[in-house]
């Protein structure tokens, strides 16, 4: 049993917390989080070169890992850095689903992912969906040798600047079925396809996505027609993972700063933090930051293992931090007082993130039902 | 990061659980899963069967008949013996004098006391708390004085758990009352069987007797019989509190009660259908299970430290404060799964031999009796509150 990370990963920690360190600060943050994309296309073409991308993705398509504790380690920096680019959008989650049922012709589409120069983002959500990922109304009818799409996705993260639509679709069942679906690969300047892209209140960017009669070949299926929800569900627990970890990053910066606040602010003569109330609840944070981590931990273990396993753990992980992260995020405004309630200072920034990270891939009462239904199905 | 158990690991679980089953009376095992109250026999019983295999001692080092087991090989001893309901190992002797004699303790104390626990010939209670000394146990009262070749000692001592079976008593007394309180506390042993010792049952708020309280009125304990140095007990006090933290967390204890939880959910009906199926109560069943699931994963990661050579530190404070609280949130769901069958109150159904039919399933009885008696885990060791302070000054620096 061992707990701590290999060197190779300690060296993928380390690159991506300097280069976050010495090149995004939250001046720059905000500019980029306020540009029209929402991000640097420039400063995610940076993070690829340093292999952050690649590290998400196994060797088999060209990345460099793409295990648990890969996931781990770079997006807990990111969630440390509060770094809009399109980690979770690009990499884990539509550069997951080609990885994971890509042809060798879908999966070079990979390559360029990997440098930083194509983008993607996964059209899954819709109006009604809420955290389902079997619940999928958007239509694909087969039309000669290629498929006809019809739909409304929304809500679907960085679909606003993606060059490369993953799109779920209903090929065939009922409106939720887990059978049924399909993935299909649509170019963002298909015809056809609308967007309405949007700043979301995190400081990252979403898009509302129509699809009116698109046509795709048939090279644009990603897998077999009607299979798809195994390898979404697979990839899903990747992204889960993958803001679970960030999570964590973004609360042990508000746990930090807030400590720092408490040692630093004087009232009534004396740093605020010399306070018995003020100290509990200080480490009752701090407790449960530990508890949320080892939840991840746990979770991280478990992604290669058996389907209930797998889920039943990724959802504690994903419950625990969305309890956690809430309690990080309005301790932490509370803690500071008034600061915390400006846009100048940094920390309601983060806590905003870690918020809205329980609004991503399923909330804490949506796994914690699912949590139920895995530990039932063990 | 490797989560698993090596295969020697695993293969020591199996020696344990084989052990375990062999060893522990299957009717003692019943006891301990239905609630009923253990006398000192049933505890002698289980000490013996594991002094027999070498395994009594085993927070002891090999060198003084320990086990010298890696904090691995606790945790899953440990496991296991919750998890096959064997009693506890009363831990006043093994797990608290033992480790201090070891470190303090003159060859001769050694020599004469630690084969008399081994053996169970000698048992032992804790004379720490005080009515005016708990959380500030610093700033307890009772003095000893010397007197030619022993010293005399008067006050008193509260909260002795199994102070009523116990043969002899360490305990913490005053020698210096000039200094600061903690440079001025010695480490004493006192036998129970001295003239002016008076032990008085408490019975707690459950209606059971554990603790005590304990007199002593110009008891004449010999100079021998001081532990380490004079006034320098608070040391011996404050090893004894940090030595063995594995197992702080409790969670076999945890583990074993959810699984009991869950059997009784499955059990109990609401509108005809199993408990456990109600959302309400899936929804707070579950949320337990997930924060226990994670501090086995946090007790772990301090097992995996501390085997890598780490001391304990504050994380201790946060495990005990994390799993209490735990503990405390199944037996509340324990009490309130049974409904109206928490409410009957007949102490006599927790004696052995008791025939009566119960009243409701046999399980509901012991319930909200131990729902009460499990306050005592955020109170005792060291309260929740003192662990945050101990947080906030050794780790957060506040």
């Amino acid at each position: 049993m061992d707990f701590g990370l290999s060197e190779e990963r300690r060296i993928l920690r380390d690159t991506a917390a300097r280069f976050i360190r010495d090149s995004y600060d939250m001046k720059t943050r905000h500019a980029l989080a306020a540009s029209a994309e929402g991000f640097s296309r420039d400063k995610w073409r940076e993070f690829a070169e340093l292999g952050l991308v690649a590290a998400l993705l196994p060797a088999e398509v060209g990345g460099l890992g793409g295990f648990g504790e890969d996931i781990l380690v770079v997006m807990e920096e990111i969630g440390r850095g509060l770094v809009v680019e399109p980690f979770l959008a690009t990499a884990v989650l539509g550069g997951g689903l080609i990885a994971e049922l890509g042809s060798e012709a879908q999966k070079a589409i990979l390559e360029e992912v990997i440098a930083g120069t194509r983008l993607l983002a996964f059209a899954q959500g819709e109006a009604e969906s809420r955290y389902s990922l079997s619940e999928v109304r958007t239509r694909a009818e087969r039309r000669g040798d290629g498929w006809l799409l019809n739909g409304q996705k929304s809500v679907v993260l960085n679909g606003d600047s993606a060059d490369l639509l993953v799109v779920s679709a209903r090929a065939s069942g009922a409106a939720d079925d887990e059978a049924g679906l399909a993935l299909f690969l649509v170019d963002a300047a298909a015809p056809g396809v609308t967007r309405r892209g949007y700043a979301t209140v995190d400081g990252g960017h979403a898009a509302e996505v129509g699809l009116a009669d698109v046509k795709v070949g048939e090279d644009a299926l990603l897998g077999e027609a009607g299979q798809a929800f195994p390898a979404i569900e697979r990839v899903v627990g990747r992204g889960l993972l993958a803001l679970c970890a960030e999570a964590l990053g973004t609360m042990e910066v508000c746990r930090d700063m807030t400590l720092d606040y408490l040692r630093t602010r004087k009232q009534f003569g004396v740093p605020i933090g010399k306070f018995q109330a003020l100290q509990h609840r200080m480490v009752d944070l701090c407790l449960e930051i530990e508890q949320a981590r080892s939840a991840v931990m746990f979770a991280a273990g478990k992604l290669e293992a058996s389907r209930p396993e797998r889920e039943r753990a990724l959802s504690a992980a994903k419950n625990l931090t969305g309890r956690v992260g809430r309690l990080v995020a309005e301790e932490s405004i509370q803690l500071h007082g008034g600061i915390a309630m400006t846009w100048e200072y940094a920390l309601p920034h983060f806590a905003k993130r870690l918020t809205m990270i329980d609004h991503q891939l399923g909330d804490a009462d949506h796994h914690l039902e699912r949590f139920i239904a895995f530990s039932q199905a063990r | 990061m490797d989560m698993t158990f090596s295969p020697e690991e695993d293969a020591f679980r199996r020696e344990v659980r084989a052990f375990v089953k062999e060893a522990l009376p299957s009717t003692l095992a019943a006891k301990v899963r239905t609630g009923k109250r253990l006398d000192k026999m049933d505890y002698v019983t289980w000490h013996k069967a594991l002094n027999a295999r070498g395994w009594l001692a085993w927070h002891w080092p090999a060198e003084q008949s320990g086990t010298g087991w890696t904090p691995v090989q606790k945790h899953i001893f440990e496991e296991e013996c919750v998890a096959a309901c064997a009693p506890r190992v009363v831990p006043f002797g093994l797990n608290m004098l033992g480790p201090v004699l070891i470190k303090f303790g003159s060859e001769a104390q050694k020599r004469h006391y630690l084969p008399r626990i081994l053996s169970d010939e000698d048992w032992w209670c804790q004379g720490y708390s005080e009515p005016g000394a708990g959380s500030d146990l610093a700033s307890l009262k009772s003095r000893a004085e010397r007197r030619g070749d022993h010293y005399v000692v008067n006050g008193q001592k509260t909260w002795t758990t199994l102070g009523h079976y116990a043969d002899w008593m360490f305990c913490l007394v005053k020698t210096d009352t000039s200094v600061k309180p903690q440079e001025g506390i010695s480490f004493l042993l006192v036998d129970m069987k001295s003239p002016g010792v008076t032990v008085r049952p408490i019975v707690t708020l459950d209606g059971e007797h554990e603790v005590n309280e304990v007199f002593l009125e110009d008891v004449r304990v010999p100079l021998d019989n001081l532990v380490g140095e004079e006034n320098k007990g608070w040391t011996c006090a404050k090893y004894l509190l940090t030595y063995e933290r594995t197992g702080i967390a409790g969670v076999a204890f945890a583990k074993q009660s959810l699984d009991h939880l869950k059997q009784v959910a499955r059990d109990q009906k609401k509108n005809g259908r199993p408990l456990a199926e109600d959302p309400l109560f899936a929804a707070r069943l579950a949320e337990v299970e997930i924060d226990l699931l994670a501090m086995e994963t946090f007790n772990l990661r301090t097992v995996s430290a501390a085997a890598a050579g780490a001391a304990p530190g504050p994380e201790s404070s946060m495990l005990k404060i994390k799993g209490t609280v735990i503990r405390q949130q199944i037996t509340e769901l324990l009490r309130r799964a049974v409904g109206p069958h928490a409410l009957p109150f007949v102490p006599e159904a927790f004696e052995e031999g008791y025939n009566e039919p119960p009243i409701g399933p046999d399980y509901a009885m012991p319930l909200a009796r131990q729902y009460f008696n499990m306050r005592k885990l955020s109170i005792y060791g060291g309260s929740n509150e003192i662990q945050r302070n101990i947080i906030a000054k050794q780790m957060l620096r506040l």
